[in-house]
């Protein structure tokens, strides 16, 4: 039965995006996530300049780019963590644009870091807590009541140890998150999130530093995701596994959105081959371009810092 | 040398009036700095806005005490969303700067000459805790044993103190083994990853910055009342630094950290005091003259917390697991 609903949801996402033209923001049949002229500038540099993307729900989406693409700043924008310069997007029909990040992650969409936020010196079961919503326990005066929400408390406690069973994580649960390994760390970010119970599970770079032994259980937990009816939209650089999981291919460079398609045949767009080579990666450089990739390098670089120095 | 008279100031210093109001400075500071991760270091603040308010109301404006004390909390919670406001949602080092120059402020405010008909300048403000005094139940005379007496002024004093230190206490206990406390602790951790799981991190820095702010104002007014006074240079840095001391050497995020941090704290004062000013006046020590016994024990006791810092920097309740963590 459980083989069985893979196979259901991954019929119908590849159905839904079988006879889908190949071109940057191409409208989907049941999107979840529809982003318009989204604009983020830092000083002079234009770090996200996508125009129009529609996230189909029930799929499972790569976001794909060389770095200094965007990717992270896209998701920082559509996920309130950072405020873009112009445009909008809605979610599930609602409009996001200028919603704070908590009310974002309330509202179904919640998303992962790149560099893994495990808080510490909380138990890795408190952790899970923390993530379950409309808690009473969390408004100042009922807190002091432990009766008002140790039933609620209980039920979370619950479902937080069914997840973390499912990420083999059980046998870790008393002890601090601090201590644990930084695929483990990924897992409980993982896990974390979904105690939100999320819609949309926004996943940036969720292999990055996780060692091989790990990644096939990520992976089968991604796929789980789908299965389960969520839409999930990740970044990631590793094709290998873009090709394995994702139905969709969503590629960025320098900002922008500049190609989509199945990941069977999205590396073969000659877009995508500019994008990661440069346009003329079988020509010989001239001058004025070797200047010029050299300008553009720079700014990437810059971008990124400014990033950073915004974090 | 006379050691009774030194041990029994000793002993008494850790219930004293100091321990008790440093304790609760201390409190509110642990929810700040402990639990929430913010660096208010501007306490004494909270403590001079509720002791003054009580003052002014009573003696300037003359309303009766209890008046005062309403004044006193709610000039503490504004203070907190004037600090909060424009600075929790910067990063943490903004709340900082911000919180110990507006501590400064608020102790110029009260000791310039322009507002001396109010606050009353450097001289501060008297004779406005016989509303107080009055609902003490102990009948004059002094209590306790031996030399370890209080008259019934200072009882009833420590009695309504250490009642509120022991209410404090029960709040913190209930609300950091609650969700609510849980969130404070995640944001000390990290506020993006609390903010991506649907929290409102604004919010919950403000109610601990009010929380902490309240119950560091009660220190406030117990050194009011204890001292029937107010002056503004009670309510200097040092005081907000000394809570710091105190949170750290009991141990930061624990519920009792403070109280006993701050006994030990002051103990440890009063002896080391007691014992140089004995030998001084006795003859044993002859490098340093009376007056310069009270600058040398806070070197000495400095000396004593970097070596604590050294040994055992989780303090006396904390979890070395948790440093090590911080270690990684």
């Amino acid at each position: 039965m459980h083989a069985e609903t893979t196979k259901e949801q991954k019929t119908a996402a590849l159905a839904a995006f079988k006879d889908l033209a190949r071109e940057p923001g191409v409208p989907k049949p049941d999107p979840i996530l529809v982003v318009d002229n989204v604009v983020r500038r830092f000083g002079g540099l234009t770090a996200v300049e996508v125009e129009h993307v529609e996230v189909q729900r029930g799929s499972i989406t790569a976001l794909i780019g060389p770095n200094g693409a965007g990717k992270t700043t896209f998701f920082n924008q559509l996920t309130g963590f950072d405020t873009a310069d112009s445009g909008q997007w809605t979610f599930n029909g609602r409009n996001m644009n200028g919603v704070p990040a908590h009310k974002v992650a309330r509202s179904g969409m919640v998303r992962t870091f790149q560099l893994t936020k495990a808080l510490s010196k909380l138990t890795v079961l408190e952790n899970m807590r923390l993530g379950a919503q409309a808690q009473k326990g969390e408004t100042f005066w009922r807190a002091l009541v432990p009766s008002l929400w140790r039933g609620q408390e209980d039920e979370i406690t619950e479902r937080a140890e069914e997840l973390l069973t499912r990420f083999k994580l059980d046998a870790k649960r008393d002890d601090f998150a601090g201590s644990l390994s930084g695929g483990q760390r990924k897992l409980l970010e993982m896990a974390r999130a979904l105690m939100v119970r999320p819609e949309l599970v926004m996943l940036d770079e969720p292999m990055a530093g996780v060692n091989p032994a790990l990644t096939q259980s990520l992976l089968g937990h991604v796929k789980d995701l789908r299965e389960q009816g969520m839409t999930v939209l990740f970044v990631e650089h590793d094709m290998d596994m873009v090709r394995d999981i994702s139905d969709w291919v969503i590629v960025m460079a320098q900002g922008n959105v500049i190609a989509e398609g199945p990941p069977d045949t999205i590396m073969s767009d000659s877009r995508v081959i500019d994008a990661y080579l440069g346009a003329h990666h079988d020509a010989p450089l001239s001058e004025d371009e070797l200047e010029q990739q050299l300008h553009e390098a720079e700014e990437e670089l810059v971008a990124e810092n400014e990033e950073e120095a915004k974090k | 040398m006379d050691w009774t008279t030194i041990i029994s100031t000793t002993v008494k210093a850790a219930i004293g009036v100091e321990t008790v109001w440093y304790a609760l400075a201390a409190i509110g500071i642990n929810i700040h700095f402990g639990y929430t991760g913010l660096l208010n270091f501007g306490q004494s603040a909270f403590l001079a806005v509720a002791g003054y308010g009580l003052a002014v109301t009573v003696t300037v404006i003359g309303l009766p005490f209890w008046i005062g004390i309403v004044v006193g909390l709610a000039a503490a919670v504004l203070l907190a969303l004037l600090l909060g406001i424009p600075t929790l949602r910067l990063r943490a080092d903004y709340l900082a700067i911000v919180t110990i120059a507006a501590a400064e402020i608020v102790r110029l405010i009260f000791r310039s000459v322009a507002f001396k008909d109010v606050f009353g300048g450097s001289d501060g403000r008297r004779g406005f805790s016989d509303g107080f005094y009055a609902l003490n139940p102990y009948p004059d005379g002094t209590y306790g044993f031996g030399w370890f007496t209080f008259n019934e002024r200072v009882l009833w004093v420590l009695t309504i103190g250490w009642i509120l230190v022991g209410l404090s206490c029960a709040v913190v206990y209930l609300l950091m083994k609650s969700p609510w406390g849980r969130v404070l602790k995640a944001i000390r951790e990290d506020e993006d990853a609390v903010r991506s799981l649907g929290k409102n991190v604004f919010s919950y820095k403000m109610q601990s910055l009010i929380l902490g702010g309240v119950i560091g104002s009660l220190g406030g007014f117990i050194y009011g009342l204890a001292y029937a006074s107010v002056q503004p240079d009670i309510f200097g840095t040092e005081t907000t630094f000394f809570a710091y001391t105190i949170v750290i050497l009991g141990g930061a995020a624990r519920v009792f950290g403070p109280v006993v941090g701050s006994m030990i704290f002051w103990v440890l004062l009063v002896l080391v005091n007691g014992v140089l000013s004995g030998a001084v006046q006795s003859g044993f020590i002859t490098f340093m003259d009376i007056t310069q016994v009270g600058p040398f024990r806070f070197l000495l006791v400095g000396l004593g917390l970097i070596l604590l810092l050294v040994y055992r920097p989780q303090g006396i309740f904390g979890d070395k697991r948790e440093i090590a963590i911080d270690a990684r």
